[in-house]
């Protein structure tokens, strides 16, 4: 299994949701964070005077997979979310040893 | 279902006798659904055959005095409101690390200030003004303290009504001084914006008092207690003195001046300006919110100027409602469109500054002009205020968060000296006791202006010398400003020891 890191812009949560429903990824955990990659920030204007945002708000999307389907999910991910303008963000992808259903103490894939 | 039909059938009963009541004739005949017939005669408890002219003109010298005591207070009830528009206001425009902090002084502002007033401050302002004509009454308040120079008495402060004791005990002077009260409480209530997220909360409570006692009602005196420079007019020629009909300079530049001098002594934000002396900008946590303070003000301001006629039968509040209507939309409009201009973005806070910047213009002028000069007064006001923002925090370098020494204190230089160039000859007559109406440059009276002018530089030099020794005098004996590690972490806890939104997690990570 594998855990899938996708840092994406905050409007593009819905087009993503839904092109992993169609591939069968049963959950995910979304959460709003803060950062900066080749992007940086921008400045944005208050009362006549600039000022610099340092981070920017993206989304972070998590979700457990099993070994043959990363590269697919990577894919659909990377199509739903892609505008083609710097920030589109960036996937993570790191190995999970085990998961537990915790109602049924499933283990494994069965627990996806 | 029995028991529905039951109900049912039940309303449809009552509904039917509710029909024959009202149509009956025997009902009708008791009640008046009109109006006309409300109010006799009889009401006043004598018999219209044997009432006599004497009598008649008192009943109806009471009912006008009643209608002007209701004025009064129900405007005065306005104002009280305001207090609501300054704290969502100023809190709006700070930060949610110290909104709890930002929102207390707003709140207690009101019960030290009305306290000090009660104490010495009514009586200092208005202990020698001799009585309110349209309220009746109030003529124990008869003793002016003045000195001669020139020849000529300088009123500089009242010597009755201390605690509202003994001969104050008067229902004119009562309701004279929930007016003013809330009035001065507007004055001081302006400085904690410009001083907000780090101004120490005991030194506030103590400047509270120095403003409630002191300082705002020597000004106050001079102006509207029948001081000696309402009296510029009768003494040396200059039109009718000093004249500011509902506190473009007793509140507001008072409140605006002080904030500046406040502002100064406390330096600015951890944060605000770079090294190189750049400013940065910090946003308001809460934009809608002050938004919202900026319509119950503009609301409040209904009381604050149409009840400044302190007569329900001086008609001309129709005049002074609409003007001070006109110049606050005048203002939010030219602030609005001079930011879509300047910047490309219709800048929210600085529109609402704007219409507070017309509002705070036309407090002055609102009985003595036109239409026409009301809306030039705001839309003037609206891009002064913009330009006073970017001069205070640009060539000052003062840290002024919600721009209270522009709004309040440029602006009600303006409205004074506006009110000396457009006041149009229509109203004013007798006032300050000099003969004919008033009237600005325009209109004829140069010397109306020059009395403005004189008005204007008392207050801003007297004020601004007496606050910066204020504060630096407290400063040394209690301290002003909370320490580095307070003012980034937030005021709330530290100051006032509750958090405005403990159930959202604010990211204090750096020095902004």
């Amino acid at each position: 299994m594998k855990k899938i890191e996708a840092i994406i812009k905050p409007f593009k949560l819905d087009e993503l949701k839904e092109a992993l429903d169609k591939i069968g990824v049963k959950g995910m955990t979304v959460t709003d964070v803060k950062g900066f990659g080749r992007q940086k920030g921008h400045t944005e204007m208050y009362r006549g005077t600039e000022y610099k945002i340092e981070f920017r708000s993206k989304i972070k999307v998590e979700i457990i997979i099993q070994d043959e389907k990363v590269q697919e999910a990577m894919d659909v991910i990377a199509d739903a979310v892609k505008t083609g303008n710097i920030g589109d963000g960036k996937i993570f992808v790191t190995p999970v040893e085990d998961v537990m259903r915790i109602r049924t103490k499933e283990r494994g894939e069965d627990a996806l | 279902m029995k028991r529905q039909k039951l109900i049912a059938y039940f309303f449809l009963a009552f509904f039917f006798l509710c029909i024959s009541i009202c149509t009956s004739g025997k009902v009708l005949a008791a009640s008046d659904p009109v109006g006309t017939a409300t109010g006799k005669a009889a009401d006043l408890g004598v018999d219209a055959g044997t009432l006599t002219i004497g009598k008649l003109a008192d009943f109806v010298g009471h009912n006008t005095i009643s209608i002007n005591f209701m004025w009064l207070l129900l405007t005065g009830f306005l104002v009280m409101f305001m207090q609501a528009g300054f704290a969502l206001v100023e809190t709006g425009f700070c930060r949610a690390k110290s909104a709890a902090e930002t929102m207390m002084m707003n709140f207690i502002v009101y019960a030290i200030g009305m306290t000090g007033y009660w104490i010495c401050g009514y009586a200092l302002q208005m202990g020698g003004v001799g009585g309110f004509a349209s309220l009746g009454g109030g003529a124990a308040l008869s003793k002016e303290i003045t000195i001669t120079l020139f020849g000529k008495p300088f009123g500089l402060f009242g010597g009755t009504g201390f605690f509202l004791a003994g001969a104050s005990y008067d229902v004119a002077i009562f309701a004279m001084f929930l007016f003013q009260m809330v009035f001065m409480d507007t004055a001081a209530t302006i400085p904690t914006g410009a001083m907000a997220e780090r101004w120490k909360f005991s030194n506030f409570c103590i400047f509270g008092l120095f403003m409630s006692m002191l300082i705002y009602p020597l000004y106050g005196n001079w102006v509207w207690g029948g001081g000696w420079l309402a009296k510029l007019g009768e003494n040396f020629g200059l039109g009718h003195g000093m004249v500011d009909f509902a506190g473009s300079s007793v509140v507001h530049c008072v409140g605006g001046t002080a904030a500046l001098a406040g502002a100064i002594v406390l330096g600015p934000r951890v944060g605000k300006y770079n090294k190189d002396g750049t400013p940065n900008a910090i946003p308001g946590h809460d934009i809608p919110m002050a938004i919202l303070g900026t319509f119950i003000l503009a609301f409040g301001w209904f009381g604050f100027n149409p009840g400044s006629t302190l007569a329900g039968v001086d008609l001309r509040l129709a005049v002074v409602a609409v003007n001070t209507m006109l110049a606050s939309a005048a203002g939010a409009l030219s602030a609005m469109l001079y930011m879509w201009y300047t910047t490309g973005k219709p800048d929210p806070s600085m529109s609402a500054n704007g219409m507070l910047a017309g509002l705070v213009a036309i407090t002055a002028p609102c009985a003595f002009v036109n239409s026409i000069s009301a809306f030039i007064i705001g839309a003037i006001a609206g891009v002064l205020v913009i330009w006073s923002v970017y001069f205070v925090e640009r060539v000052l370098k003062v840290d002024d968060p919600v721009g209270a020494v522009s709004v309040h204190g440029v602006n009600g230089i303006w409205g004074c000296l506006a009110l000396g160039i457009f006041a149009d000859g229509k109203y004013g007559a007798g006032w300050n006791g000099v003969e004919g109406t008033v009237r600005g440059l325009l209109y004829g009276d140069a010397s109306q202006f020059i009395a403005q002018l004189i008005g204007c530089l008392v207050c801003f030099t007297f004020v601004f010398v007496s606050f910066y020794a204020f504060f630096k005098i407290s400063d040394l004996l209690v301290g002003i400003r909370v320490s580095k590690e307070t003012e980034i972490e937030g005021l709330d806890i530290p100051e006032v020891g509750a958090l405005a939104y403990p159930d959202f997690q604010t990211i204090v990570s750096s020095e902004l």
